[in-house]
């Protein structure tokens, strides 16, 4: 195990940087990070329309995430890979295609986690807000999104675990992100695949584990300031 | 200042307000009673347009407020409402509560929107709990609160919803006394309340509904001592002794 780490440890973290594109646990927490930061406002979007009263809105997007919800990501990334350079008219590269691909799908997953929190709220909320004046969009903005984001931080954050885990369906399209490097050092020595996996199993682990740690503090500092009516 | 004619409102086939004229002098103080699923509480509502209404016309201040043109953000920040379950925004503190819509809405500095909350704060007796959370407060607290919400966008109607039917008992008497304490100082008011006590002290007059028909208006002395319709007679004396009919 140490001499793996000893001659392949640099290349796990970050691929054949310098001398090449960056790969490895770097690409992988990159891609993460990414896609949880686009997916959030974008489920946000998407959760809006989704409740909003207008059908024009609503209907498209209610069409879209059941067909997301409907389809492996597999294959969003499949459509993605073949779709993009179509639509966009230039190849694009296969971190571009992955993000792309983990922000729509997660946009989906993540709205209807948003819109259910939104609704499990009390209409009294939404009501006096509005009776004092404010507008639909101030009501949500001031004083139902804060509310309904802090209720569902446990459903969110098990969104963003999942998605972390996502970014290793890279692997299908060649982007070298974490699990594609294991696969590769694995194919070199030959003898020591259940090492390596162990390896990159830990590596997935340790992530997930930190973003769970992380978000049962915040929820505990966010339960000091108030209590639940 | 508040006026009402024919209004109707169906939900699906039910008549829920049916032919509703009042209406409402300025400085004029009127509570609403009448047994649950009467439509007071829709009535009410209908006042700034959290329900829409099918037919008819409500005009304040002159202005029909479901004509089209009607800014309907600004009309409600002129009215101040009150619920049943209170609402404050638990995620903000009481002064929060106060100074929110005053600073948005009104543009108010930080500074000036925490001296007129507190001062109302003071006046419904809760000055010293401004950096308390809701949930720390008992139910009769709550609610002083939400009135003095809504009086932090200075409005010239207050409506009331049922302000003490979600309170213990003990904590009835607390909240009607910042109600009285704004009677007094001439606030155009509009009640749905079952409390006699404030009814007969404060209010110019009473109406009585029943299924979504205003059935009597009297003075309260009157309505309370001998009411003209039967079923505001049996209304009456069904909450004076909630037993009698058992018997």
């Amino acid at each position: 195990m140490f001499d793996i780490l000893k001659n392949f440890g640099v290349f796990y973290l970050i691929g054949q940087y310098p001398h090449g594109p960056l790969g490895g646990l770097a690409l992988t927490l990159i891609l993460a990070a990414l896609a949880l930061l686009f997916a959030l406002p974008v489920g946000l979007l998407l959760a809006m329309c989704r409740i909003s009263p207008f059908p024009m809105l609503r209907l498209p997007v209610t069409g879209l995430i059941y067909v997301i919800r409907g389809t492996p990501l597999l294959m969003v990334i499949f459509w993605a890979y073949f779709l993009l350079p179509t639509l966009t008219g230039h190849k694009t590269d296969q971190f571009s295609t992955m993000l792309a691909a983990l922000v729509i799908f997660d946009g989906a997953y993540l709205s209807e986690i948003i819109r259910a929190g939104i609704e499990g709220l009390p209409r009294g909320q939404m009501e006096s807000a509005r009776s004092l004046g404010f507008s639909y969009l101030q009501s949500m903005v001031l004083v139902v999104l804060p509310q309904a984001l802090r209720n569902m931080l446990p459903s969110l954050v098990n969104q963003f675990i999942s998605s972390v885990k996502e970014t290793s369906l890279g692997y299908i399209i060649s982007l070298s992100e974490v699990s594609f490097v294991a696969g590769q050092i694995s194919t070199q020595l030959m003898t020591k695949p259940a090492e390596i996996y162990l390896l990159l199993g830990l590596t997935y682990f340790v992530m997930c584990f930190g973003l769970s740690r992380f978000a049962f503090w915040l929820e505990r500092q966010l339960a000091v300031r108030s209590v639940k009516v | 200042m508040i006026k009402l004619e024919s209004v109707n409102k169906w939900y699906g086939d039910y008549h829920a307000l049916a032919d509703i004229s009042e209406s409402v002098g300025k400085g004029e103080v009127v509570v609403v009673c009448g047994p649950s699923g009467s439509g007071k509480s829709t009535m009410i509502r209908t006042l700034n347009r959290l329900e829409p209404i099918q037919s008819g016309c409500i005009q304040i201040d002159g202005q029909d407020i479901y004509a089209k043109e009607v800014n309907v953000d600004g009309l409600r920040s002129r009215i101040g409402f009150v619920f049943q379950q209170f609402n404050l925004f638990p995620h903000l503190t009481v002064l929060q509560n106060c100074t929110l819509a005053p600073m948005r809405l009104l543009k108010k500095s930080r500074a000036e929107a925490r001296d007129t909350a507190l001062a109302l704060l003071d006046r419904v007796g809760l000055a010293h709990k401004a950096e308390a959370y809701p949930a720390q407060l008992s139910g009769g607290q709550q609610q002083r609160v939400a009135i003095a919400r809504a009086l932090a966008m200075n409005p010239p109607v207050m409506l009331f919803d049922e302000p003490t039917s979600a309170l213990d008992p003990e904590m009835v008497g607390e909240v009607l006394q910042a109600m009285k304490g704004l009677a007094k100082d001439g606030m155009t008011m509009v009640c749905v309340t079952h409390e006699m006590g404030f009814a007969r002290e404060v209010a110019d007059r009473v109406i009585f509904m029943d299924q979504g028909k205003v059935l009597e208006r009297a003075k309260p002395e009157s309505f309370f001592r001998q009411p003209e319709h039967p079923r505001a007679q049996r209304f009456l004396s069904d909450i004076r002794s909630p037993w009698a009919a058992a018997v």
